[in-house]
């Protein structure tokens, strides 16, 4: 049970549990709808604007542990960031998640977004841990059509 | 002599050890753990008797059939049309021409669809089926109804999983053309009381089809005796190869359709003002069919009866009864679906826990289930789930599979707490 246990590590036990900032915002300025049709997750992604800088980030849905712990640990690790910060994060956390090269170098800023590692060794559930995060990418875009991760 | 009970228990792990050992992919390890295979419902696995006659057909049999007049071309069409014969027999069709070869249930539900159902539908017509059905049974109707201009509507269920029959009797109206039917549920396990819902529907003038993909690897098949038009079933869900199926359909109602696609094998003559068909089975058949397929489905076959459905129902019956009384004993599991008559198929659901972590954990123990809706959204939204784990048992399967199964379900209840 080791690698699962790498997978599943108690931050992402504990952000599944109690999902952080798991609610809508009354007036975003940006949402997205995202999907994993494979396994039926559903999210819906809440943005407020304050110039160029993440003021607010909020999601609701339902999932699995990996892609609820995501969309929650994404929520803490952006807010306050501006948009291209934010998009700078996911290409790290992106890279981390499928090919693993840039976990080492850039471990300072993926903080505790590193717990996400351990998903490369499950290419059936990289897809769980990036939806929030392509969710997020076509809310910060302004894209109107459902993000889909099939 | 009588046997003592230990005996037959004996008896009986003898039995499924020789079994076992037909299918070579069962001895294979996954993760550094004998693979434990319970996604039956998603395809079965394939016995030595199949894999050898697909072998045997391309090494000593290949052509192309039916217009070859050399001897190897003869051996293939012969070798065809044996494996149409046996699927005969198996459904008891009345005639050989009654059967069609097609990819699968799939391909066999399109079929009806688009032949039979664009010919004699029309405006305001009904096509009823039920609310347990499988994508491949919802969405061929949908595309007719769009086309058409005719309605679908869906005969429901209860919180158990069951057909309710006043509904379903009650929605079969004046201008229910077409009445498309589960055998058996493969989310649910539901064993649909087949015969009595054919008979229902024929009386009141409706053409059944029947959705046979998760009865025909568990039980006897009988078209006659069932009474329906159409049965579809495919052929990798009962221990043959995949890409190939069968469609049963009354010989008058396969005479009178058009034809589903164009092309070789299905004509009679084509000159470029005017083609005439071929008769069914061929008109049905455009192209060079699966011929190998249809071999490996006629070993299947073979396979099966050599098993015998009495031996086949008495496994799967246990491995039912032991996986429903296990997995009642893991904290927080809750088993979806508890029809009074059901198939070796058991979904369920676990507080807390996706169904897809599930899946992901009892992988690590080589046990494959399937996790998801199962190609049921419907059915997963009746329930207000998002998705559920589902463990499928063949013949082959143990007691003992069933059980690591269950730790492994446990050790997840740990790792989630």
């Amino acid at each position: 049970m080791v690698e699962l246990r790498e997978l599943y590590q108690q931050i992402i036990l504990d952000h599944n549990r109690s999902p952080r900032n798991f609610r809508a915002i009354e007036d975003p300025d940006r949402v997205a709808h995202g999907d994993n049709p494979l396994c039926g997750d559903k999210i819906k992604v809440y943005v407020k604007l304050n110039g160029d800088v993440i003021e607010d980030v909020s999601f609701d849905g339902s999932g699995c542990a990996i892609s609820q712990s995501s969309a929650s640990l994404m929520t803490t690790a952006v807010v306050g960031k501006t948009v291209a910060e934010a998009d700078e994060l996911f290409d790290k956390f992106h890279a981390m998640v499928t090919t693993g090269v840039d976990q080492a170098a850039h471990r300072q800023e993926l903080g505790k977004l590193a717990a996400f590692a351990g998903v490369r060794e499950f290419p059936a559930r990289v897809k769980c841990a990036n939806l929030a995060w392509h969710t997020l990418h076509a809310a910060l875009g302004g894209e109107s059509e459902p993000i889909s991760t099939e | 002599m009588l046997k003592t009970a230990e005996q037959s228990v004996a008896a009986k792990t003898d039995d499924v050890g020789r079994i076992r050992g037909d299918f070579p992919i069962l001895q294979r390890e996954v993760r550094g753990k004998p693979l434990v295979y319970l996604d039956n419902a998603a395809t079965t696995q394939k016995p030595s008797q199949v894999i050898e006659a697909l072998t045997r057909y391309y090494v000593s049999q290949n052509a192309n059939i039916h217009r070859g007049v050399y001897h190897l071309s003869e051996l293939a069409t012969a070798a065809y049309e044996e494996a149409r014969g046996r699927a005969q027999l198996f459904l008891n069709a009345a005639h050989p021409e009654e059967v069609v070869f097609v990819r699968g249930t799939t391909e066999a539900i399109n079929l009806v669809a688009s032949s039979y159902g664009r010919s004699v539908l029309r405006h305001g017509d009904e096509v009823l089926i039920s609310a347990m059905e499988h994508h491949s049974n919802i969405v061929p109707w949908q595309l007719l109804c769009d086309s058409t201009g005719a309605r679908l509507r869906v005969a429901p269920i209860d919180r158990t999983g069951t057909l309710l029959l006043d509904e379903f009797e009650q929605a079969i109206g004046p201008r229910t053309k077409v009445v498309a039917l589960v055998h058996v549920s493969n989310s649910l396990g539901t064993i649909n009381p087949i015969e009595e819902l054919v008979s229902v529907a024929k009386e009141r003038g409706a053409v059944v089809l029947v959705d046979g993909a998760q009865a025909a690897p568990h039980m006897p098949v009988d078209v006659q005796r069932l009474g329906c038009d159409f049965y579809a079933i495919s052929g990798h869900k009962m221990y043959g190869p995949t890409g190939i199926g069968l469609l049963y359909g009354r010989s008058e109602l396969l005479e009178a359709m058009p034809p589903y696609q164009g092309g070789g094998e299905m004509i009679r003559s084509v000159t470029f003002e005017k083609t005439t068909y071929a008769p069914a089975p061929g008109k049905f058949e455009a192209g060079t069919p699966h011929i190998a397929g249809a071999v490996g489905l006629g070993a299947a076959i073979d396979y099966i009866e050599r098993i015998g459905w009495s031996y086949i129902h008495e496994q799967e019956t246990a491995l039912l009864e032991h996986a429903l009384e296990q997995l009642a004993g893991v904290p927080g599991l809750r088993i979806v679906g508890c029809a009074k008559e059901r198939a070796s198929v058991v979904s369920f659901v676990m507080d807390g826990i996706h169904a897809h972590d599930i899946g992901t954990i009892v992988d690590q123990e080589g046990v494959a289930i399937r996790t998801g809706h199962h190609c049921t959204q419907p059915v997963m939204d009746f329930f207000h789930l998002p998705a559920t784990a589902r463990a499928s048992f063949a013949f082959y399967n143990t007691l003992s599979e069933v059980d690591i199964l269950v730790r492994a379900l446990k050790e997840a209840r740990e790792v989630f707490g």
